[in-house]
């Protein structure tokens, strides 16, 4: 499975990727901005997600309400989204409408500031501490989005603070942060824009210069602090939660290789041969055959710069101790490292992997986020098309390789629930013990 | 990879700097091009095995959904879960596959096959390259025709169902919404007591009750086969004739639904959740049918009252007040009256403000025709996002497995953009004064009830309870 990938580039900066499919009379529009919560000054934290919300708040052209309107009124889909290291805007509309999504996208990154009010960033302020309540602090387990990447990154690293912000830092936001952070970030040569599904390549390729082309190109932005952390963590790393929880839960994270690496590939299968599915190695052993949890997974985070994280994510059944899940997951680990995998478990992992991704590549938005996003980090969206390759050319040698070199004691950051009350070691003030460097397990 | 956030937003006009920049005018759309629904085609087996197949050949995919009728409906009293559980422990394993080489065949082959049971219907889903169907298909096949239903694994999934229950205690959308469906339905509904089953009901299940249900409730005659993606109708009937040929057994009787509604007026029930960060809320009632002659009408005003992001409880919530994240109000359809429910999550100390502004909507939107601009956000918006509902095949075959669940008209996708458009002013008033019914609704908060439950009295809406997290009345 090939999809047709173009490009161009406005004299802006603006980097613009085209995918025709005429199956459906409908078209994706999507913008990535390389920028994300990595990218918050001291004292921010939160802002780059607060600020997506403000995006939505209407610019010169559009009221207050009519963004959500205007494009829901055409028949179309939208949302936005943002991440340690980029912001995503993006909607589906019936092809008819496409001027109308690049109007709208272009009206926000060119003329945003006249719409912007201090009732609005107060009003968004509140729905985004709402959010942080209802998604965090009120979510058995909700912690675990700021708690793993301020365990696996050092205090000075950009993906070690919260990427929903802590309170404070989002009642210190002003309208000033919001200019600052426009300027800086919110530039055509700071974002990619694709276009995915039934349009006609040259009328696409004019409405966006017309729309687009007279945006003034930014003036750079902050280099950002050293990102680069060794592979290990250098020894085994803990924190235990007590929370308002059933059942014990463990997020054990290593870093891995960068997103879009070779290893990264075998990173990803490895990840699949122990989370993914109920054929995986933890859902066998620990789910069906040992019945000590009730719920096994793993994922990557797939960052580019610094370290990725590999993360296994595994639920104690009520009669499991934290302390007896962390055991139990640890052998498996280190049956891994020790032994490697298999040519099947490697088959298995690829053949999912590659139905997920032909499943997902039916949808135009899909399609037009995979393009921004192998747009935004590496300058080429026809990686897009790679993708089946690279994952069928990981061997059981190559994923044998990364167990032994990152999955080892070394390299593991235990981030451990428990329910309240039943927390080992001290409780002081607030709910959390952090005892770091005791050993993960075995 | 998950864990982004989504936003959305809106507010007032204001001034500031601007950057230099030629202003281009509103473009207004051009032409629509022409859609359809993907074309299906019906056809049965002589042993009454039902198929649904639509070809769609955009990328090299299939889809198979095994609707059976064996949903949560015909779970017998006081083994509630039954059908779920049913569902559950049919992939793990046949005849002639022990549960972890069925499984490993399956992913191997690049799909799972997962199954489960909804109110109406228990489906077995999978979606596969179509390079691999024909091996799929077969293993499908035996998974409905002779699982083993094998002890071990029936306790094992009642133990997990088990865990989930418990998880639920300290899960405040979840619990919100078990609970509303508690107290909005009568307490011997089944449609009161979760599609899942509760503590009491999973424990009694036994094996031999699965093995009893399977035999009652999977038959060639309650089962359809509906198949989306590169295939043809052709090719789905001659491997379901190779597969499925033998299988016998007659059609076992749906279920009637059981939906009464509970026998009181208007009540709060606080679920106490100490040092609660939110308050979960969940206002609503008894709603209607799946086939109910109303239901386009209900689905309009549904998306003007909180069906939309610019409907009007969540532009009031969220953009006017900012007392959450999101509000959004919903009809569940299923074959019974599902519920009507208004959800959202607000700060605990302006609980009872956020009740107070859904019942202003739900009153607003009985007391007033809504504006022809207005309805046309409604319509336009259902008409227009058509196409874009069914990209992917799993959506297609989720679609058509509902044409059948359902019983809906063969032109039901035809002509729903038709039916939406048609829909007026008049039409969503009156759904709204018929089925909206403020008499009824049901005031449900899992939150902290130190906070609210003076100003929940002081709404004067209707009595407060007070229950612990199991739903025992605490105060």
């Amino acid at each position: 499975m090939r999809i047709p990938v173009d490009t161009l580039r406005l004299a802006n900066g603006l980097f613009v990727t085209l995918s025709e499919d005429h199956t459906a009379p409908i078209v994706a529009v999507n913008l990535w901005y390389h920028v994300g919560s990595a990218n918050e000054r001291a004292g921010r934290t939160g802002f780059a997600h607060l600020f997506e919300h403000m995006l939505f708040q209407g610019s010169e052209n559009v009221g207050s309400n009519e963004h959500f309107e205007l494009v829901q009124r055409a028949g179309g889909t939208l949302n936005g989204s943002t991440w340690l290291d980029r912001t995503n805007y993006f909607e589906t509309v019936p092809s008819n409408q496409l001027a109308l999504a690049l109007w709208l996208e272009a009206d926000r990154m060119g003329r945003l500031l006249p719409a912007m009010t201090q009732q609005k960033l107060d009003t968004q302020r509140d729905v985004v501490k709402n959010e942080r309540r209802w998604s965090v602090d009120n979510q058995p387990y909700g912690s675990w989005w700021e708690r793993l990447p301020a365990l696996a990154f050092p205090e000075d690293h950009p993906f070690h603070h919260s990427l929903i912000g802590s309170m404070e830092d989002l009642s210190a936001a002003s309208l000033d942060d919001v200019a600052t952070f426009f300027a800086t970030y919110y530039t055509p040569d700071n974002a990619v824009l694709s276009i995915a599904g039934d349009f006609d390549p040259a009328e696409a390729r004019r409405l966006v210069e017309q729309m687009f082309g007279s945006i003034p190109r930014g003036r750079g932005k902050p280099p950002l602090p050293s990102m680069d952390v060794p592979p290990h963590f250098g020894g085994p790393k803990r924190e235990v939660v007590e929370d308002d929880v059933m059942l014990p839960r463990l997020f054990l994270a290593f870093r891995s290789p960068l997103f879009g690496s070779d290893d990264y590939y075998a990173a990803s299968v490895a990840g699949a041969v122990l989370g993914m599915r109920k054929g995986s190695r933890l859902h066998r052993t620990l789910v069906r055959d040992r019945q000590v949890a009730n719920d096994a997974g793993a994922f990557t985070f797939d960052l580019t710069k610094g370290s990725d994280l590999l993360v296994v994510d595994v639920t104690a059944r009520p009669e499991v101790s934290a302390e007896a899940l962390e055991r139990e997951v640890a052998r498996e680990i280190d049956r891994m490292h020790r032994d490697g995998v298999t040519d099947e478990e490697v088959e298995r992992a690829i053949a999912l992997i590659e139905t997920d991704f032909v499943a997902a590549m039916q949808s135009a938005s899909e399609r037009a986020d995979q393009l921004s996003r192998f747009a935004t980090y590496f300058g080429d969206p026809s990686l897009v098309n790679e993708q089946a390759d690279r994952y069928r050319a990981v061997t059981a040698e190559r994923v044998t390789a990364f167990a032994r070199e990152r999955l080892g004691p070394d390299n593991r950051a235990s981030l451990v629930y428990v329910p309240k009350g039943d927390g080992r070691g001290e409780r002081d003030e607030g709910r959390v013990t952090a005892v770091q460097g005791m050993g993960a397990a075995s | 990879m998950s864990g982004e956030r989504s936003s959305p937003a809106a507010g007032a006009a204001g001034t500031s700097a601007t950057r230099p920049s030629s202003l281009s005018p509103r473009p207004s759309p051009g032409a629509p091009r022409p859609y359809q629904f993907p074309r299906f085609e019906r056809r049965r087996l002589p042993n009454g095995l039902g198929l649904v197949v639509a070809s769609v050949s955009k990328l090299p995919v299939v889809t198979v959904l095994a609707v059976v009728e064996a949903g949560a409906s015909t779970d017998p009293e006081g083994h509630e879960g039954l059908a779920q559980l049913t569902a559950r422990t049919l992939v793990e394993g046949t005849a002639e596959l022990e549960g972890a080489a069925l499984t490993d065949r399956l992913e191997r082959l690049g799909t799972a096959l997962d199954a489960s049971a909804d109110w109406d219907a228990a489906v077995a889903r999978m979606t596969v390259l179509s390079s691999r169907l024909a091996e799929a298909f077969a293993l499908m096949g035996s998974v409905l025709m002779s699982p083993s239903l094998p002890e071990r694994e029936v306790q094992r999934l009642k133990a997990e169902r088990l865990a989930d229950l418990l998880q639920l205690r300290a899960e405040p959308r979840g619990l919100a919404d078990e609970m509303f469906d508690r107290f909005a339905y009568a307490p011997t509904a089944r449609y009161a007591r979760p599609e899942g089953g509760s503590d009491r009901s999973v424990q009694a299940i036994t094996r031999d009750d699965v093995a009893r249900f399977y035999a009652a409730r999977y038959r060639p005659a309650g089962t359809t086969l509906v198949v989306a993606g590169d295939v043809t109708p052709d090719a789905v009937e001659r491997l379901a004739l190779d597969t499925f040929g033998q299988w016998a057994g007659a059609q076992a009787e749906p279920a009637p639904p059981s939906d009464a509604p509970a026998p009181v007026g208007r009540r709060v029930h606080v679920v106490g959740k100490e040092d609660a960060a939110q308050s979960e809320l969940r206002i609503g009632h008894v709603g209607l049918p799946r086939a109910h002659p109303a239901f386009f009408p209900a689905v309009v005003m549904n998306a003007l009252l909180g069906g939309l992001f610019s409907s009007r409880i969540n532009l009031n919530l969220r953009e006017a007040h900012g007392y959450t994240y999101g509000a959004r109000s919903e009809f569940d359809w299923r074959r019974g009256a599902g519920p009507f429910v208004v959800s959202t999550a607000v700060q605990s100390d302006v609980t009872d403000a956020a009740a107070r502004e859904t019942l202003k909507e739900i009153d607003r939107m009985r007391d007033e025709p809504v504006s022809a601009e207005e309805l046309s956000l409604a319509t336009s918006y259902l008409d227009g996002v058509f196409p874009i509902r069914y990209e992917t095949t799993a959506a297609i075959a989720t679609a058509l497995a509902n044409l059948v669940i359902y019983g809906l008209p063969e032109d039901y996708f035809d002509s729903y953009r038709a039916k939406v458009r048609a829909v007026t002013a008049a039409d969503v008033q009156d759904v709204a004064r018929r089925h909206l019914r403020p008499d009824a609704l049901q005031l449900v908060v899992v939150g902290d009830p130190a906070v609210v439950r003076d100003p929940l009295e002081a709404l004067a809406f209707g009595p407060v309870t007070v229950y612990d997290a199991e739903g025992r009345p605490v105060g």
